[in-house]
């Protein structure tokens, strides 16, 4: 014991360079790299078991393996571990930007195509298999105009749903409100079109309609406003919660009524999150395809009037395009699909900005 | 570590009323909604100021606005039962006049005159699609949410965060479309390179055609909810606390111990929900499925080989052709998923309220 202290104790004074731990040189890594990669080339191609693609992935692994036997080797167990996890974190990474850098990519370059006046300007009523017009300009009105009317039922509903929540719940009842709506952000938008479908297609609407199901655009908004409550709620519902109390407690002392602080003070103060939180709604709303097939029919014709007739929306456009057998169909498609993502990206942008100079949520 | 205010029960609420007007103060407001309070007598809903204010109306502006507040508040409630009630009264119809056993029955042929379908290889197609998903999705999506966080210089991490979270909001039709004309191409080869030398394997085994399969619908999905559980999760790791990294590194822990031992303990219940969610999402996925997938009718847990089929997916393919009763069965299967997931998201969010942590974030 005491040698090793006193061994301790005549070791000259620790230069700089001894205080810190071995560790590999900067070459060592890109080095190795280059290592596996001609290692898994002579395997790979070798024997014949695969192309480039597998080159690279045989590499990564012998890349991975070759560092942490490295680092083990030259700065131990622990630092070989960090070594081998942060290579993984950034393949992970390299790996997930591909498939996303090729959706976008392939979105733009087949979308150009077509993103012509006439595109905007028509619509597929008597466009036959072998015309190369035909545009989605029925879809987009339908579009429109079911996320508007979903946004007109949505938004009063959900701003009053979260103030009951926020502002007058108390007990048992308020968590069990609040409790669905959490889990009613996770109803697959089939089953909100298949709702709408056996309660307002198949029951309510033949009342109006001789007996027949009424497809309409205004099921689809309804299905679109089962979809986009609980978001609404819940971004309202966060917005009332960063109100400061000292603001309700002014104006209460002030003699003001509790209903007319939440309509003149809370509801003004939360009155940006609450934009953003619908325009993420209505961004969600507007992409979603499943509701508006089983619901509002999908008519090929302009059709300006959403409680009568077959209706279309830009999403289902892209499916039903996607699914047509004429040779002009896939590049109306990707037009369509640059559209709505046009449309929804620009939506979603405009609510992360306006979001970023709310006071509130900063 | 909970980000909740805790106030105590009766910090606001006064614990010995002085006067029958002063019972409630100004301010008790919703942040103690929690709180235990007296359930009120109408008559005390003033405002402070004394016992000189004037008693509660009956009928006031003050009773109409919470009454409507109410209201709105209870129709979340009545949609879903209102979901439940008018599925089941659609789907019941179309059950009785099943000829085959609607659990077992591989097939899907409600619009004959004898009328024969069964949920159970879109169930077990539904749940294998999913968890494929999953699987995938989850350690990547894990990957670049610690990249974004931890690893990539702020600004960096920052844009691209923003960017994830754009893509997270591309609707799922662009994402089928993809899959269907450009995805299906990689797919197809490394199905067949798969079938060459692993065919040994029954997942992989089979002799084609390759491409339209589990494989593809799975990848795609895992795709699409890639950006959702990167974006969720890589909130919960920048909220963990500044202190608990620093105090990680100061006791010699390098970057991965830190990550492991402050970072993911304190994003673990906001993980559990960004991967719940995401399950949700997976599992009611339609059109990206219905556009990837090759539908067939049959439990196969053969991943490459053309087929594979999904409530959801089944639904929007089946939809066009179908009669009165082929809209019953479509109706009841899709009762059947509204069930998985309720389940799903029921035990999701009881996780999530019991671990309060989290409750916030989790939009």
């Amino acid at each position: 014991m005491t040698t090793t202290l006193t061994s301790h104790r005549s070791r000259p004074p620790a230069q700089p360079s001894t205080l810190k731990a071995k560790r590999l040189p900067a070459y060592a890594s890109p080095a190795i790299a280059v290592a596996a990669l001609l290692v898994a080339a002579a395997l790979v191609l070798g024997t014949g078991v695969g192309g480039p693609v597998l080159v690279v992935v045989v590499g990564a692994l012998l890349y991975l393996a070759g560092l942490f036997a490295a680092a083990t080797r030259v700065e131990g167990r622990r630092s070989a571990r960090d070594r081998a996890w942060s290579a993984l974190i950034h393949s992970a990474f390299v790996l997930a930007v591909l498939p996303l850098a090729s959706v976008v990519w392939t979105l733009v370059s087949k979308g150009v195509e077509r993103l012509d006046g006439n595109f905007f300007g028509t619509s597929m009523n008597n466009i036959g298999a072998r015309d190369p017009q035909g545009g989605a300009y029925h879809a987009i009105v339908g579009t429109l105009q079911q996320v508007g009317i979903a946004t007109l039922i949505t938004v009063p509903l959900g701003i009053l749903c979260a103030i009951y929540i926020v502002e007058y719940g108390r007990g048992r009842f308020a968590f069990t409100i609040r409790f669905f709506v959490d889990v009613m952000t996770g109803i697959p938008s089939i089953v909100s079109g298949l709702f709408i479908l056996a309660f307002w297609v198949l029951i309510v609407s033949p009342v109006f309609n001789d007996g027949r199901p009424g497809f309409s655009g205004f099921a689809a908004a309804l299905a679109l406003a089962v979809l986009m409550l609980p978001t609404v709620v819940r971004s309202t519902e966060e917005m009332l919660r960063l109100v400061p109390a000292p603001l309700r407690e002014g104006a209460y002392a002030l003699g003001v009524a509790k209903w007319k602080t939440i309509l003149r003070v809370v509801l003004p103060t939360a009155l940006p999150g609450i934009v953003t939180g619908v325009m993420l709604a209505v961004a969600r709303a507007a992409g979603e395809t499943a509701p508006v097939l089983l619901v509002a029919g999908g008519g090929a014709a302009i059709n300006f009037n959403p409680f009568e007739n077959n209706q279309s929306s830009l999403a289902l456009y892209v499916y039903q395009q996607a699914g047509d057998a004429s040779k002009y169909a896939p590049a109306r498609a990707w037009t369509a699909a640059l559209t709505l993502v046009a449309l929804v990206l620009i939506l979603t942008i405009a609510a992360k900005l306006l979001a970023r100079r709310n006071r509130l949520s900063r | 570590m909970g980000e909740t205010p805790q106030r105590s029960a009766h910090a606001g609420t006064g614990g010995n009323p002085v006067t029958e007007g002063h019972e409630r103060p100004a301010g008790a407001s919703a942040r103690v909604a929690e709180a235990p309070l007296r359930t009120r007598t109408p008559d005390e809903n003033g405002m402070g100021g004394g016992g000189a204010l004037p008693r509660a109306k009956a009928f006031g502006a003050e009773r109409a606005f919470r009454a409507l507040a109410l209201a709105a508040g209870t129709a979340v409630l009545v949609i879903i039962a209102a979901i439940a009630v008018f599925l089941i009264a659609k789907a019941v119809p179309a059950l009785r006049a099943n000829t085959e056993n609607f659990w077992t029955y591989e097939g899907w042929s409600p619009n004959d005159s004898q009328p024969k379908f069964g949920i159970g290889t879109l169930a077990f197609g539904t749940v294998l699609t999913a968890a494929l998903a999953l699987l995938v999705a989850v350690p990547v999506a894990l990957g670049i949410a610690l990249y974004l966080s931890h690893y990539a210089p702020r600004r960096v991490g920052t844009t691209l965060g923003f960017l994830i979270d754009l893509l997270a909001a591309v609707p799922s039709v662009v994402f089928g479309l993809w899959g269907r004309d450009v995805f299906v191409n990689p797919v197809r080869d490394f199905s067949a390179w798969l079938n060459e030398y692993f065919g040994w394997i029954p997942l992989f085994g089979g002799d084609g055609p390759f491409g339209r399969s589990i494989m593809l619908g799975s990848l795609v999905l895992a795709i699409m909810v890639l950006p959702i559980i990167t974006s969720l999760s890589r909130e919960v790791f920048l909220q963990t606390p500044t202190m608990n990294e620093e105090a990680a590194l100061a006791l010699g822990a390098t970057r991965w111990e830190m990550l492991r031992t402050a970072v993911l303990p304190y994003g673990k219940p906001g993980i559990i929900a960004a991967v719940m969610l995401g399950l949700g999402r997976a599992l009611g996925e339609t059109i990206a499925l219905a556009m990837t997938l090759g539908i067939t009718f049959g439990i196969s847990f053969n991943l490459i080989q053309n087929g594979g089929n999904t409530i959801a997916a089944n639904i929007a393919n089946a939809f066009g052709e179908a009669n009165a009763n082929g809209r019953g069965a479509l109706i009841a299967s899709g009762l059947v998923l509204f069930a998985i997931t309720l389940i799903v998201n029921i035990t999701a969010r009881a996780i999530i309220y019991r671990r309060r942590e989290f409750t916030e974030s989790a939009a």
